[in-house]
């Protein structure tokens, strides 16, 4: 190994780091550790005036290591590896040091401590950058077909687009019939006709495509693998099915809150919006002459902080549709925020108002009140503008309660390795830059199983992952990052812990073909299985097995530097 | 006696984090991008999987004379690799009996679960476990040997 000659490029990120830890005080420390050849600050290592500058720097310092202490490797190690990729440096030779989220950004008071902690953080990160070895990056086939979950307008349109780019799609619907929530709905905002008009064809598009497999009513049972491979167990109608898929789409939907509040559930006359909408589509409903709807009904409360994004629309579209069964009715909105954030829903809204359909805003600490023996006979809220409380008779009285994560999400979840939020909706790897996809590779998400979207934004969001998903099926093969673990057979006794420990059945024994050890019993880890998580390393008595990128010497050199020792 | 009590009040540990790239990595940047404001005291090693930390590495951290170290993984059940986080519990059990044969207070390695949406549960982690550690006082293991 040649002498280690390491950089290290410490970012300001505008004052993001710099405005609190001492960049080029960490800067000249840098310069004094050992097998630094050359440090300097950035104002943005990222940018590309950053990126040329580390490029530059391997050339005039003849670099064979880098390190970057900036944000975190979770989102910007690819970017760095492949500059040192461009500079003729092994991308493996790079390593990360977060100063920003772990240090910079949780320091904000204690200017001086948080530069030495981000000091050490580098000595950290120069400590172990000494030891790595460049690598090369495992490449595994993808098997061509993909798996939706989920038969409603997302995962529809995401098992079209799938399909009719070539590729086998197994669709895992649990109910009998495709559709989804779409087709229990009476009229579609905006548009007002009846969803049918669109679900159908799309259905039937489905039912008939050559490539696509309808698995239903059926849910699934297991998976295993990885991108590219990944083993499905579905349990149809009774029936076991298994079959092998490169991708997942997960585009389960939500249901929707049923209160306990306003007497729903209790009296007769007290519907959720979704309940109305049924009643309407078969024609079950009446004439009313007094109609309340109350809107955020479980939603942005603090227990249930969010908008849930389609209830608004639905209760205008509602509201409007009572006007025009029976115009003489009185119909009251009664709302805390509106939210009509399209331009074309804008214009319903004040449609439904021309219409005389009445809006009173309500807030949080003086919610409506209802009255009645029976049922709900009145309605009493305090009006704002008119800043006294009134009373609005009532014989239909309608909620807008919001979409909630399905109940079998966390199941889902755990199968899949995807994460869940906080209220139990799907999370995808990043807010912004990476909407459709989970962390976990191979597997996207659409719908509102992620999030309360309506129609268009569903399809959108089938189509988007769709289109990620098809980015490896494409490709034919993955790049699986060079972290994997490798048995040294001279070292190994062929005690088989590793064997016991791998949860990928990745490490197994062998007999030794190596000269000089043919015939020994030794451990083997198949690079294609391997995930890289290191349990076989950790537990190795012999330290046999070093997982690459995290070997037990760049471990401890990184503890030993933090504890001062060499 | 009044001057042991100044010392303990100025004393700032050192504590080392092994937190696993998929839970616990992702909290703490989780926590970061919230700015939650926490004690400078704890340094984070990232590594894939919460059990492919080694006892001899704890042990080698306390017997350099830091004053803590925690390994954070997933929450028991969400493990990236299926089971890792379990196989780090059994160590953990193992290795504090481990320490207080060898003399170190076990107290002073902890393991905890962060999920990658536990930006909070993170800074409440390290908030907690570097008080525990600064009413522990230094680590005098090397010391007394």
């Amino acid at each position: 190994m040649a002498t280690p000659r390491i950089g290290a490029f410490i970012c300001h990120c505008g004052t993001n780091i710099g405005g609190i830890v001492n960049v080029p005080e960490v800067v000249e420390y840098a310069k004094g550790l050992p097998y630094v050849a050359h440090a300097e600050a950035n104002l943005y290592t990222c940018s590309e005036e950053g990126i040329s500058s580390i490029k530059r720097a391997i050339e005039q310092y003849d670099l064979n290591r880098v390190v970057v202490a900036s944000c975190t490797p979770r989102t910007h190690q690819p970017l760095f590896r492949s500059a040192c990729a461009d500079a003729g440096l092994n991308p493996y030779l790079f390593e990360f040091v977060n100063i920003r989220e772990h240090c910079s950004w949780i320091h904000r008071e204690h200017h001086q401590e948080a530069t030495e902690k981000a000091k050490e953080l580098v000595k950290m990160g120069v400590a172990k950058a000494r030891w790595l070895e460049a690598q090369q990056e495992f490449e595994s086939d993808i098997y061509p077909a993909g798996m939706v979950i989920g038969g409603g307008i997302a995962g529809m349109s995401a098992a079209l687009n799938l399909a009719n780019q070539g590729f086998e799609v197994h669709l895992v619907e649990k109910e009998p019939g495709l559709g989804g929530r779409l087709l229990r709905l009476n009229r579609i905002f905006t548009i007002d006709k009846d969803p049918r008009e669109l679900v159908e064809n799309i259905v039937k598009a489905v039912g008939n495509h050559p490539r696509i497999r309808v698995h239903m009513p059926a849910s699934v049972k297991a998976v295993s693998g990885y991108i590219g491979n990944f083993d499905v167990s579905v349990d149809e109608d009774g029936q076991e099915t298994s079959f092998k898929v490169g991708v997942i789409i997960v585009a389960t939907g939500a249901q929707v809150l049923k209160p306990e509040l306003y007497g729903y559930g209790e009296s007769a006359n007290v519907l959720t919006q979704l309940d109305l909408e049924e009643k309407l589509k078969d024609g079950e409903l009446g004439k009313f002459q007094n109609v309340v709807m109350i809107n955020c009904v479980g939603a942005r409360i603090p227990e249930r902080p969010y908008c849930s994004r389609v209830c608004c629309m639905t209760a205008i579209k509602n509201a409007a549709l009572m006007k025009e069964i029976n115009p003489e009715a009185k119909v009251y909105l009664l709302y805390r925020d509106l939210m009509t954030y399209g331009v074309e829903f804008e214009q319903y809204y004040r449609d439904a108002k021309e219409a005389g359909v009445r809006f009173i805003r309500y807030t949080l600490d003086a919610l409506p009140r209802v009255s009645g023996t029976e049922s709900v006979e009145a309605v009493k809220v305090y009006d704002e503008l008119m800043d006294m409380e009134i009373e609005l008779p009532c014989d239909l009285l309608v909620l807008a309660t919001p979409l909630i994560p399905n109940d079998d999400n966390e199941e889902l979840s755990r199968m899949l390795k995807a994460s869940t939020g906080d209220g139990g909706f799907f999370l995808e790897a990043h807010v912004k830059l990476r909407p459709v996809e989970f962390a976990m590779d191979g597997v996207y998400v659409a719908g509102t199983c992620r999030w309360p979207a309506d129609i268009r934004e569903s399809i959108a969001q089938g189509y988007a992952a769709a289109s990620e998903a098809m980015i490896p099926l494409r490709q034919g093969l993955v790049k699986v990052e060079a972290i994997t673990a490798v048995v040294d057979p001279r070292i190994c006794k062929g005690c088989g812990t590793c064997t016991l420990v791998c949860p990928f059945e990745a490490a197994g024994l062998k007999e030794c073909e190596i000269r000089g050890l043919e015939g020994k019993i030794v451990s083997e880890v198949n690079a294609a299985l391997c995930k890289g998580c290191g349990l076989c390393a950790a537990a190795c008595p012999n330290g046999a097995i070093q997982q690459r990128g995290f070997t037990d010497v760049e471990l401890m050199s990184m503890v030993n530097a933090m504890s001062g020792k060499r | 006696m009044q001057k042991t009590k100044e010392i303990q009040t100025e004393f700032k540990p050192k504590i080392l984090a092994f937190c696993c790239n998929w839970c616990a990595y992702a909290g703490a940047d989780l926590a970061g991008v919230s700015r939650f404001q926490m004690p400078t005291d704890v340094r984070v090693i990232r590594v894939m999987c919460s059990g492919r930390v080694p006892p001899e590495l704890v042990i080698r951290a306390l017997a350099n004379g830091l004053d803590g170290v925690m390994v954070l993984g997933c929450h028991p059940g969400d493990c990236h690799y299926s089971e890792g986080n379990y196989l780090t519990r059994r160590r953990a059990h193992i290795l504090k009996r481990l320490l207080t044969y060898i003399g170190i207070e076990p107290e002073r390695f902890q393991l905890r679960w962060v999920s990658a949406s536990e930006g909070a549960k993170f800074s409440a982690v390290v908030k907690e476990v570097t008080d525990q550690i600064t009413a522990l006082g230094p680590n005098r293991w090397a010391e007394k040997r």
